[in-house]
């Protein structure tokens, strides 16, 4: 999961068009409630989702993203709220009335039916000639790389298969909207990745709208044109990666997605926070003079100075860098794709300043053990939210 | 930005959603309510009707009818007397002979001493009250208007008793000597068999975990045989043994085997498969890890035995002395056979119902055999809770390393408690092929002619396979599609909370019991189910009631192990429910389903304490047969028949194992 922070997320191609007068949405979520005795499980969820969209809900495991999804497909009922798909309200309709494929993280593979015949499970009874369904489990089983195991019993695949075939089934019936419930999560690290990259591709191809429920991160930012963070029962943001990632809206979101170093501070006037003992430059909209603040920043955006002015990010930087503070390296450890510095600074008062630093900045700027370097947190990376959120 | 903070939200207000139902909701609604009906008719409402039956009494309320008698004119009436005041002067009724039961009737005649048939003289009667009831011929009469009668009808009038609610048959239970001592005979008798019997159990399950003694599977083989054979055989094999005529009988010194030894040696015989596979099961799951732990704190093999292999067996003991006692309290055959003088509950409400025609006193010893079932019943359930929490998904299978004095100490141990098992299985197996154990031991085949005794023949044989056959197959069904219900379907929680509880209930409901609240309940020709007394379909109702926790609960682990999103994979995919049930989840539950067909088989070919109240002369079965035959004096007939029973358990488990090795091989290829 490491070496995933230290890139920046890639833009997806499917961006959700700009300000262009938007289509009708194919989803549509409001004012939805689920609660079960006193405990609110959901809490007035709104949320539009438009047609050939892939959907991550991301969040801590009880944070409601199941619940939602088994509401959309009619599998818990909502205590309150609209669901609209495709301008069709099935708010209350049954599970078996309503147009989606859903693939579970065990599977749910019929053990005792043959991979044909738990794909050929939703093609069946509904009017297709056996040979009709025949060589659409033949065209299913091309699309997922397993055409050779048709014959074989899911218990003689591995994960990674069981879970395509999952799939297969899932959108045999071609179903409008397809629900993936954490499909990844029971997976090793190396199929998982790839996996992702399949599942990414082949909901390109068929343009199914589609709405991914993960508590993996790294899935959220790189399978999903948008991502829906979640926290107990709430949606705290909703946007793409890019923006998830480095415009967080909330402490919850910037704690969650990525890592952070935390600061207490106060906002000394506009434009300027006091850390510790010294002031540093950032933005300080919505914010007035005096306020408390929790000033956040990450350790891969932390830039280290030494000698070299050609540095990699050079042209990210003003001219002159501002926040410079010189820092001694208490601690390194080296985690394959770059080094992970923990460091001590003066201006920042008792607390330690997490730093990534890249393998070749390391060696360029000789950082090791027990060194003082200069570090600069650029102004527009450190980020300030209300103390205490 | 800070959408957390924003204010706190509004209270839900406003009518919760409710889900549109699908067609297939509406089938599982009402499938769901033919089972659930199923299992009011078949248990609740009997046990109910008994419960009111045994606080019932009956009595001649003679102050409730009054009477008034003409002249010999039949114009002319005399003045108005009741009953009460006639009764006092003549003293034709006698106090006891007020108490009454359900079918009490009384002449009105008897208080007229001077009547006379086909005199003119007319009578009248009436109730003082609304309840007071009288029968004129077959017609029942009921209120407080006058009703005028000639001699000739009147000699037809009798008094009904009227009924109320108390505990006085209960009062009279307990200050009869012998009927009350029965409960303290019981309780001590199904206590020192449970002390025996877990005690044994534990040591052969303990040789069978914890050692490496050899024909392990042939011993767990020998040990499960009782369960093949009616509680009756090892009684009938004690008198061969020990009996008056017993080769054996000198062991004794002096004591009889008919009483308190006999009912222990026999109980601890019947119950030992079942402590025994509870607590297997128990020792079985143990963590290698503990052993480990133990070994590298240098703990010796005693204190290792006592921290570590009893804690861990805790549940499995206290569950299989709880199954032991419970079988022992509620068991009929046995104590009826070897029992002899010494009174137990469940022989006591045999004797009361078939030898007394004392319903109510039967409904009252019924009451109180509950009691000591429901409570072992009821302990049980809360340890077995506390028993998942004991098992670890991470724990390490134990393999014991071999230790020639262990071994052979096990080894020993389990080849006494088989040559027990075995011994008496040979017994009745000699005393049926021999004309007269132990005098004339040619062999002969005469004990198997059944049809010249009493006990229903051959023909009893064959309803037994038949109940056998036809509990199998209904019961697998009833009790499927009962636990399909309370695992899968989604909703009506209280439904499925309620039905699971009634499918848990027949554990502590003792056969006898159960036989019993089905006279009451269904031989009531107010009942519309009254029709199915006396017939083949009341044995297979009762004995799948009786037998349906055990086999309940092994659907309901083969359905908790399916993956619950099944349904919801079925439903996204728009397919019916029934579909999915027969494609995936039968198929895939077929060895449980199997499992629990021939333990209803074999249960239904050895029960005898239900059906004994229920079989009519064309549905006699055999395991009845043995007991009456016994109780006839033959003897060794009734241990061939006994035996005919067993074989034919034998076969039927062959033949379940063969049917199950072949479909498994067909739609189980994938595991």
């Amino acid at each position: 999961m490491r070496h995933a922070l230290s890139i920046e997320p890639m833009p997806t191609s499917r961006q959700r068009p700009a300000d262009c007068a938007e289509p009708a949405p194919y989803l549509q979520i409001s004012d939805l409630w689920k609660t079960y005795g006193d405990f609110v499980a959901l809490r007035d969820i709104s949320l539009s989702i438009a047609r050939g969209e892939f959907i991550c809900f991301l969040g801590p495991s009880g944070c409601g993203k199941t619940t939602l999804l088994r509401a959309i497909a009619g599998l818990d009922l909502q205590t309150r709220g609209i669901i609209l798909q495709d301008g069709r309200n099935i708010s209350t309709l049954p599970a078996s009335s309503r147009d989606y494929g859903i693939v579970f993280q065990s599977y749910a593979l019929f053990p005792n039916l043959t991979i044909e015949q738990n794909i050929a499970f939703g093609l069946e009874n509904t009017g297709r000639s056996k040979a009709g369904v025949a060589a659409r489990v033949a065209e299913l089983l091309e699309m997922v790389g397993l055409s050779a195991h048709g014959k074989k019993y899911p218990a003689q695949l591995s994960g990674g298969q069981q879970q395509r075939i999952a799939l297969a089934r899932a959108i045999a019936i071609s179903p409008g909207l397809l629900l993936l419930d954490e499909p990844l999560s029971a997976l090793d690290a190396k199929v998982r990745v790839h996996l992702r990259h399949e599942i990414k591709a082949l909901q390109r191809k068929l343009g199914v709208t589609t709405i991914m429920v993960t508590h993996d991160q790294e899935e959220a930012l790189a399978m999903a044109d948008r991502i829906v963070v979640m926290n107990h029962g709430v949606i705290e943001q909703v946007g793409p990666p890019t923006e998830i990632y480095r415009h967080p809206e909330t402490l919850f979101v910037a704690d969650f997605i990525g890592e952070t170093n935390q600061f207490p501070a106060s906002v000394l006037r506009d434009g300027e926070v006091e850390i510790g003992h010294s002031a540093f430059c950032c933005s300080t909209e919505d914010f007035s003079a005096g306020h408390a603040a929790t000033a956040v920043v990450r350790p891969v955006d932390i830039i280290p100075h030494g000698a070299d002015a050609h540095a990699a990010n050079a042209s990210d930087r003003p001219a002159t860098p501002q926040n410079l503070i010189d820092a001694e390296v208490r601690e390194m450890e080296f985690l394959g794709m770059f080094w992970r510095t923990r460091l001590t600074a003066p201006r920042l008062g008792e607390r330690t300043l997490v730093a990534d630093f890249s393998v070749n900045a390391v060696r360029r700027l000789r950082i090791e053990t027990g060194g003082a370097i200069q570090v600069e947190i650029p102004r527009e990376r450190l980020l300030l939210y209300p103390r205490g959120a | 930005m800070n959408m957390v903070l924003e204010a706190p939200h509004l209270p839900v207000i406003g009518k919760r959603l409710r889900q549109e139902a699908s067609g297939d909701d509406r089938i599982k609604l009402g499938f769901m309510a033919v089972i659930g009906l199923y299992l009011i008719v078949a248990l609740g409402a009997p046990l109910f009707v008994m419960l009111s039956k045994s606080l019932s009494t009956h009595r001649f309320d003679l102050a409730a009818f009054e009477f008034q008698v003409s002249d010999e004119t039949g114009a002319n009436w005399g003045p108005v007397v009741s009953a009460a005041d006639l009764n006092r002067q003549l003293e034709a009724v006698a106090e006891s002979e007020l108490s009454s039961s359900s079918d009490g009737r009384l002449a009105a005649t008897k208080f007229f001493p001077e009547f006379k048939f086909r005199s003119p003289v007319h009578y009248r009667i009436r109730g003082t009250t609304d309840d007071a009831a009288f029968l004129v011929g077959s017609t029942l009469e009921k209120g407080t208007e006058w009703r005028e009668y000639d001699s000739g009808t009147f000699r037809r009038v009798v008094l009904r008793p009227t009924r109320s609610l108390g505990f006085e048959n209960f009062a009279t239970y307990f200050s009869t000597p012998a009927l009350a001592r029965s409960i303290y005979n019981s309780v001590l008798m199904a206590a020192i068999s449970t002390v025996f019997t877990v005690s044994i159990a534990f040591a052969l399950a303990y040789g069978l975990t914890r050692s490496c003694m050899p024909l392990k599977g042939l011993f767990r083989g020998i040990l499960t045989i009782p369960i093949l054979v009616p509680s009756l055989l090892p009684g009938i094999a004690l008198v061969y043994l020990f009996g008056n005529q017993g080769i054996f009988r000198d062991w004794l010194l002096g004591y009889s085997i008919y009483g308190p030894i006999g009912i222990v040696i026999g109980s601890i015989f019947f119950t030992l498969p079942h402590a025994f596979l509870i607590i297997l099961t128990a020792l079985s799951v143990a963590d290698a890890r503990h052993y480990e732990a133990a070994a590298s704190l240098k703990a010796s093999k005693w204190r290792t035995f006592t921290t570590v292999t009893v804690p861990g067996a805790r549940y499995g003991i206290v569950s299989a002395a709880f199954v032991v006692f419970t079988l022992v309290i509620t068991d009929f055959g046995l104590p009826k056979v070897i029992g002899g003088q010494y009174g137990m509950l469940a022989v006591d409400i045999y004797k009361q119902v078939i030898g007394q025609q004392n319903f109510e006193m039967g409904a009252v010893v019924s009451v109180i055999l509950l009691v000591p079932a429901v409570l072992a019943f009821v302990v049980d359930q809360h340890m077995q809770k506390r028993q998942v929490a004991l098992l670890s998904a991470r724990a390490v299978p134990y393999s014991p390393k071999p230790n020639m004095r262990m071994d052979g100490l096990c080894l020993a141990f389990a080849c006494l408690v088989s040559l027990f098992i075995l011994g008496m299985i040979a017994m009745c197996q000699i005393a049926a092929v021999v004309k007269f154990w132990p005098y004339d031991l040619t062999l002969t085949t005469k004990n198997f002619a059944f049809d010249l005794m009493d006990g229903g023949g051959w023909a009893a044989y064959g309803n037994s396979i038949r109940l056998a056959l036809l509990t199998a197959l209904f019961g697998s069904v009833v009790v499927f599609a009962g636990a399909y219900m309370v695992e899968k379907a989604d909703g009506f929680r209280f439904g499925r909370g309620l039905f699971h509880f009634l499918a848990m209930m027949p554990m502590a409901v003792p056969g006898m019991v159960l036989g019993l609240a089905y006279i009451f309940f269904f031989n009531n020709p107010a009942n519309p189910l009254h029709a199915i007394y006396g017939t083949m379909t009341i044995l297979v109702v009762s004995t799948v009631t009786h037998f349906y926790t055990v086999a309940h609960l092994t659907a309901l682990t083969a359905l908790k192990q399916m993956d619950p999103e099944f349904e919801s994979v079925a439903a996204s995919l728009k397919q019916p429910f029934h579909r999915l049930l027969f494609r995936v989840t039968v198929p895939v539950c077929l060895p449980a389903i199997l499992n629990i067909a021939i333990y209803l088989f074999v249960n239904a070919m050895t029960t005898v304490s239900a059906v004994v109240f229920l079989y009519a002369t064309d549905t006699k079965l055999a395991s009845v047969a043995v007991l009456n035959m016994d109780d006839a004096g033959d003897i060794a007939p009734a241990a061939a028949m006994g035996m005919m029973i067993f074989y034919t358990n034998v076969v039927a488990k062959l033949v379940h194992a063969l049917i199950a090795r072949g479909l498994l091989a067909r739609t189980q290829a994938w595991r």
